[in-house]
């Protein structure tokens, strides 16, 4: 009974959209069912975009998979409490979820035609500009998206590190273990499914992200969100609204598998760590 | 041996510090730099004041945190007697109630943004004059789904590290209602919990952009986007400032949180 409120509220303001959503890429626009919209996705320029987005998400979770746990074992080391653990924290929340549009002035700021690091480098003899390099591109987009998945991947796996415990390295080593084989034999298999839970998780943020690349590039980049922007927003045919719903269920397909995914190994992850 | 063992640790660590610095900050010390030169070509705060001077920046600024504090509202008044109601009366619903608030997480803004504007093309005039004629209407409902994961955790943590049970008989045999125990009970313990859910929440519609310009409404980051057309300088530097602003947030959020230590830190809750 008490759960009422929130169950209709869901069922409206979450079922509504996504009930067009997927209505919508079923039917025609006089409603009758079609298998239309999903056999255009399959064709160009959207299998492109596909690969680019599958990629950049690939691309950006394994980098930020790498130097995100690379970091939190530096900033894990030092005590919960500690000034560099609190900005730590805050700074990688900041980062990991609410970066956006602003991030993406930064990097303008930074790397862009009259940035500060551009000129910079071109007083030591690099000149950016010179090649095809430009900070609106998906280069640059990936620069970005990798600035927030590490801070996502530090506090995603600060948790699971702090769950190792100190006897486990002692009781290896006692037992003459090298600290190379705690980690081979002890350490990494104990943190493996949280790990590669983390990078399904970073995989799935870079996939669904957008306003980053919206900032950067518009709504022209050449990855999924950007076309479904378009389809939507009506600058092609209007027939095409329904590919662009057709996208994005495929979104949802992709991101729900790696939610499963990762639900799964966090399963697996608790039995070790609390 | 022992030497050894301890100097090496250091030079990873040193290194993956640095390299973090280098990498985070640099962007970061760019804009403040950049921010600070002016449109005529000198140093100043001219960036930063045009905030005052833009009508358009300035009202969509307006808009932004009309619609953040009207989403944390709504927010807490949905979420909060759920969290307190599953915790007591349906521990077994509380899996469903979870998986439920992080479904948002599988949809993406675009794909959200695209369901609604289908919605809005499909609504008839009736709904569309009370609903989408004004961004307030239009995106506090569908922003209060988007911050249900990030509400649902924090205020269920703060809810299970309170003894609610006695808490709840204590005030019922006192006679209290259910209205005075949400609001005159349960609320004051949960403070630090709902101050977490609200500032998350905070900081997230001030960063919503994909759907509100797909909707084409006029909030502050479509409207910074719009400034970086043309006013590169302006729109860094309040980009400067909106991150400024977050990262405070979030760090006087680690604070509360750590004053009780049984409170998860945000690092937890994200």
């Amino acid at each position: 009974m008490g759960v009422a409120p929130f169950a209709v509220y869901v069922a409206l303001f979450l079922g509504g959209p996504l009930y067009e959503v997927i209505y919508g890429a079923v039917t025609t626009t006089r409603g009758s069912l079609t298998w239309f919209n999903f056999s255009q996705t399959f064709h160009q320029p959207y299998v492109g975009a596909f690969e680019e987005s599958l990629k950049l998400a690939l691309l950006t979770s394994l980098i930020g998979g790498v130097f995100g746990l690379w970091l939190a074992c530096a900033v894990v080391t030092a005590g919960p409490r500690s000034p560099l653990r609190r900005i730590v924290g805050s700074g990688a929340g900041v980062l990991a979820y609410f970066a956006g549009v602003p991030l993406a002035f930064a990097f303008i700021a930074a790397l862009g035609r009259y940035g500060e690091a551009t000129k910079l480098l071109q007083d030591i003899g690099i000149n950016l500009n010179a090649g095809s390099f430009t900070i609106s591109s998906l280069t640059g987009i990936f620069l970005c998206y990798v600035y927030f998945q590490v801070p996502l991947m530090v506090l995603l796996i600060i948790p699971a590190l702090e769950g190792l415990r100190p006897e486990w390295h002692e009781a290896a080593t006692g037992l003459g273990a090298s600290t190379f084989g705690y980690i081979r034999h002890v350490a990494a298999p104990v943190l493996a499914p949280a790990l590669i839970g983390a990078v399904l998780l970073l995989f799935g943020n870079a996939f669904a992200a957008y306003a980053t690349a919206y900032a950067l590039v518009g709504s022209s980049v050449n990855l999924v969100p950007g076309w479904i922007q378009q389809l939507i927003s009506g600058n092609v045919l209007v027939d095409e609204n329904g590919i662009g719903l057709a996208l994005g269920v495929e979104m949802i397909v992709v991101i729900a598998i790696v939610m499963v995914g990762y639900a799964a190994l966090q399963r697996r992850a608790t039995r070790w760590l609390q | 041996m022992r030497r050894r063992r301890r100097r090496r640790p250091r030079l990873w660590r040193v290194t993956i510090l640095v390299l973090a610095a280098v990498f985070f900050l640099g962007p970061q010390v760019s804009a403040l730099r950049y921010s600070f030169v002016q449109s005529n070509g000198e140093n100043g705060l001219g960036n930063y004041t045009q905030l005052f001077h833009d009508s358009a920046l300035g009202s969509s600024l307006v808009t932004s945190l009309e619609i953040a504090a009207l989403t944390t509202v709504i927010m807490l008044a949905l979420m909060l007697p759920t969290v307190v109601w599953v915790r007591l009366r349906l521990p077994r619903l509380a899996v469903v109630v979870e998986s439920i608030s992080v479904l948002p997480i599988v949809i993406p803004p675009i794909v959200m943004a695209a369901g609604l504007a289908t919605l809005q093309s499909h609504a008839s005039a009736q709904i569309s004059s009370v609903i989408f004629t004004s961004p307030l209407t239009a995106l506090t409902p569908f922003y209060v789904i988007l911050a249900m994961p990030f509400a649902f955790r924090s205020l269920d943590v703060g809810v299970r590290a309170i003894d609610l049970r006695t808490l709840v008989d204590a005030a019922r045999n006192l006679g209290a209602g259910w209205t005075t125990l949400l609001l005159r009970v349960i609320l004051p313990n949960v403070r630090t919990a709902i101050l977490t859910a609200a500032s998350l929440t905070v900081a997230l519609v001030l960063a919503e952009v994909v759907i509100s310009e797909t909707l084409l409404y006029d909030t502050y980051p479509v409207e910074l986007v719009n400034t970086g057309q043309n006013l590169v300088g302006v729109a860094v530097a309040l980009s400067v400032l909106s991150l400024a602003v977050t990262w405070l947030l979030l760090y006087m959020v680690s604070f509360i949180g750590n004053r009780d230590a049984s409170r998860a830190r945000i690092g937890r809750l994200l």
